[in-house]
C-alpha cells in the first residue's frame, strides 16, 4: 500500500479521525488507538490552554498520533485566521484543519470565506486542510491558493449518510493535484471503503466511530475498510461490464 | 413577516383542540416521517402520543447521539442582581416581594466568579431581574469585563433589549441571549405579569428578533411550564423556534423547560407537567429538530435529571445558586427558586461519566466573537 504524503509528511494510515463525541477521553483514546491512525483532529474551541493539563490532550500524548487543530466555530474568515494562529501557539503546529461553517444547523462549509482565509493562512505558513463542499471548482481554486490537501464531504457532517456527493468526488479526484481526503458523512466501515476504491487519498471519520455501540471495535472495522478499499484502488478493480457476453455476438460476421 | 404577524394567525383554542384531536395513526405517521413538521410535533405531543413514549425516546436518544455526541455541556447560572421592577405573580424576585434586594459589586462579582471557577466552569450564565436603573447596558458591559477572562463562554438571561444593545453585549464578549416567553398565551399573559415593562406581551415576543438581528450566537427559548396547557404553549414555542432558525440561520438555538411543580414556593402552578409529560416534551422537540440544544436547569430533581441525561438533553447546570451572592458572597440570601439537585458539580460530572457520557466543560473559545 502507497504511503500518503501531504506537505511532505508521510502516513501509514489513510484514516484520520475526529476527537468529539466519545463518551470519555478514555474511549477516544482508545478507539484511535484502534483505528491506527497517525493524524487526528481537535477542535481548538474545546481545549482547555488556561491550565495547561487539557484532558482531551493528554489522552492523545502518543509519539506516532499528530494533531490537527480545526477552527469549528469560526463563522468567517477573520475568525478563522485569529483561531488558526491562536492554535499554531497552543499546540506548535501549522497544519490546520480551517473549518468555517457559518450554518450551525448543517454546519455547511462557506466557499467564499473559506477560499479568503485559506489564501491568507497559505501565506502565513500554514499547512492548511479545509473542509468543503464537493465542488470540483473550489478544490482548483484552493489549489492556486496554496492548500495541502482538499477534504470535500460525502454528506452532512455527522449524518453517517454516506457518499451522497460520489460523482462529484469523483471529478475532484480526477483533477486535484493536493491529496483529497473526505470529510463528512461517512457512516460506516463500507463508506469508507467504497471512497477509498474511488480514490480518495484518506477519509476522516468522527461521529460513526465515537456513537457507534463499540467505539474501539468500530475504529479497528473503519482501519480495515479503508486499508481495503485502498489495496483494491492500487490494485485496479475490474471493470463493470454494463452488458452481458452474448454467446453469438451481433458483430461476428465482421471477423 | 416577523413573528408577532405569524403569531397572529393561529388561535389559541384552534391548536389546542388540533393537538388534543391528534390520533395514534398521526404519531405513527411523524414517527415514520424522514422530514418532521409541526403537524407532526403536535401529534408526538399530544395524549395520543403517550403510549408511543418509549420509541420516543429511543428514537430521541439516538439522534442527540448522532448530533451532540455521548456528551452533557456543563454551565453555572450567576445571579447579578434581584432587583426587579416587575410582578410576575410566579417569581421570588417579583416587586411586590419584601425581600432584600442586591446587585453585586465589582469586587463581589469576582469573588463570585471564582467560586464558579473553583467547580470547573468554562461556560457562565449571567441572571437578572429587570430594573433599568441599576441593571443596565453599562452596568452588563462592565461585569462581563471582569467575568470574560475568566470564562470560555458568556450567556444572559435578563430583561429584554433593544437591538443596539445586544449588539453592543456581543461585541463585549456574549454568546448567546436567553429570554423565555413564559407563556404564549396572549389574553392569559397579563394575569402573571400585570406590570412593569414585561406585561408588555409583543415587546417580549419580539425580543428573540432583536437578538437575532444584532447576530447573537444562540438564542434561547422557552415556555414555564406550569403557567398554562403546556402542549399548547409548546407548539407556539416550536413555532417561534422554526420561524428563527429559517431567518436567523447563522444562530444558535436552545430551548429550556423551567418547570413550577406543586409545594415549591409560594406559586401554586395552574397545570400541572408531569415527568411523564416531560419526557414526551423533550423528545418531541427531539424529533422535530435534531440541533437544537435542550437544556435542563437544578429546578428538576436529581433522579430525573440522572434520567434525562440519555434522553435528548445537551446541556445542564450544576451547583447552582439562585440568589446573588449565593456562591461566596451572601449565600443565606433569598434564592429565585428552590433548587432540587443540589449535587455540587464535580458529583454531577461524576455521575455523568459514570453512564458513559463526558462532561464538556469547554466548548467555545473567547477568540471567537
Amino acid at each position: 500500500m502507497k504511503k500518503l504524503i501531504i506537505a511532505g509528511k508521510e502516513f501509514h494510515s489513510r484514516l484520520f479521525l475526529g476527537t468529539g463525541k466519545f463518551g470519555s477521553p478514555k474511549q477516544m483514546e482508545d478507539a484511535v488507538l484502534a483505528s491506527g491512525s497517525e493524524m487526528v483532529t481537535v477542535a481548538l474551541k474545546r481545549l482547555d490552554m488556561e491550565t495547561n493539563t487539557d484532558v482531551l490532550l493528554t489522552h492523545l500524548q502518543h509519539t506516532h498520533i499528530n494533531l490537527l487543530p480545526n477552527t469549528s466555530g469560526a463563522r468567517n474568515a477573520k475568525e478563522a485566521i485569529f483561531a488558526a494562529q491562536l492554535a499554531r501557539e497552543a499546540l506548535e503546529t501549522n497544519w490546520l484543519k480551517l473549518e468555517i461553517h457559518p450554518d450551525p444547523r448543517y454546519l455547511m462549509p462557506d466557499p467564499v470565506e473559506t477560499l479568503k482565509a485559506c489564501e491568507e493562512l497559505a501565506k502565513l505558513g500554514f499547512v492548511v486542510l479545509p473542509y468543503i463542499h464537493a465542488d470540483p471548482v473550489l478544490c482548483k481554486r484552493l489549489e492556486d491558493a496554496g492548500t495541502a490537501a482538499v477534504m470535500p464531504l460525502g454528506s452532512p457532517i455527522g449524518s453517517n449518510k454516506g457518499l451522497k456527493t460520489i460523482d462529484f468526488l469523483e471529478i475532484i479526484i480526477e483533477q486535484s493535484n493536493v491529496p483529497v481526503i473526505i470529510d463528512a458523512g461517512i457512516g460506516s466501515p463500507s463508506d469508507a471503503a467504497r471512497a477509498m476504491e474511488i480514490g480518495a487519498d484518506a477519509v476522516l471519520v468522527n461521529t460513526a466511530i465515537a456513537v457507534a455501540g463499540n467505539p474501539v471495535e468500530m475504529a479497528r472495522a473503519f482501519r480495515l475498510a479503508v486499508e481495503a478499499g485502498r489495496i483494491a484502488y492500487e490494485a485496479r478493480l475490474a471493470i463493470t461490464k454494463r452488458t452481458a457476453e452474448a454467446s453469438s455476438p451481433l458483430t461476428a460476421f465482421l471477423d | 413577516m416577523g413573528f408577532k404577524e405569524i403569531y397572529n394567525l393561529y388561535s389559541w383554542e384552534e391548536i389546542k383542540e388540533s393537538i388534543n384531536n391528534k390520533s395514534s395513526h398521526d404519531v405513527e405517521m411523524a414517527l415514520s416521517s424522514h422530514h418532521r413538521t409541526l403537524e407532526d410535533f403536535k401529534a408526538l405531543i399530544s395524549p395520543a402520543a403517550v403510549p408511543f413514549l418509549e420509541d420516543m425516546a429511543q428514537l430521541s436518544r439516538q439522534f442527540t447521539q448522532k448530533r451532540f455526541g455521548k456528551t452533557i455541556q456543563m454551565y453555572s447560572p450567576l445571579y447579578l442582581s434581584n432587583v426587579c421592577n416587575n410582578f410576575c405573580v410566579y417569581c421570588g424576585f417579583n416587586f411586590d416581594n419584601k425581600i432584600k434586594r442586591k446587585t453585586l459589586t465589582p469586587d463581589e462579582i469576582s469573588l463570585e466568579i471564582a467560586e464558579i471557577k473553583k467547580q470547573g466552569f468554562n461556560h457562565i450564565l449571567l441572571v437578572t431581574g429587570e430594573a433599568r436603573q441599576t441593571v443596565h447596558v453599562d452596568y452588563f458591559k462592565k461585569a462581563i469585563k471582569i467575568i470574560k477572562p475568566h470564562f470560555a463562554n458568556i450567556s444572559i438571561e435578563v430583561q429584554p433589549l433593544e437591538q443596539d444593545e445586544y449588539k453592543e453585549l456581543q461585541l463585549a464578549g456574549v454568546y448567546a441571549v436567553l429570554v423565555y416567553q413564559e407563556t404564549y398565551h396572549k389574553e392569559r399573559y397579563p394575569g402573571y405579569h400585570p406590570k412593569g415593562k414585561k406585561a408588555n406581551f409583543y415587546y417580549r415576543l419580539e425580543t428573540p428578533d432583536r437578538a437575532g438581528k444584532a447576530g447573537m450566537h444562540k438564542i434561547g427559548l422557552g415556555v414555564l411550564l406550569g403557567l398554562e396547557d403546556w402542549r399548547t404553549d409548546s407548539f407556539f414555542c416550536a413555532l417561534h423556534l422554526d420561524y428563527l432558525q429559517k431567518k436567523y440561520w447563522q444562530t444558535k438555538y436552545s430551548v429550556s423547560f423551567p418547570r413550577i411543580r406543586s409545594a415549591q414556593g409560594a406559586f401554586a402552578p395552574n397545570v400541572l407537567v408531569s415527568d411523564r409529560d416531560f419526557v414526551q416534551l423533550i423528545c418531541a422537540y427531539r424529533l422535530i429538530n435534531e440541533d437544537v440544544e435542550l437544556s435542563i436547569s437544578t429546578r428538576e430533581s436529581e433522579q430525573f435529571r440522572n434520567n434525562i441525561i440519555r434522553l435528548g438533553i445537551t446541556s445542564m447546570s450544576a451547583g447552582s445558586k439562585t440568589n446573588p451572592g449565593g456562591y461566596a458572597v451572601d449565600t443565606k440570601s433569598l434564592e429565585q427558586f428552590v433548587i432540587s439537585d443540589e449535587r455540587s458539580a464535580h458529583q454531577i460530572a461524576k455521575f455523568i461519566s459514570s453512564i458513559n457520557y463526558e462532561p464538556v466543560w469547554k466548548d467555545w473559545d473567547k477568540s471567537f466573537l
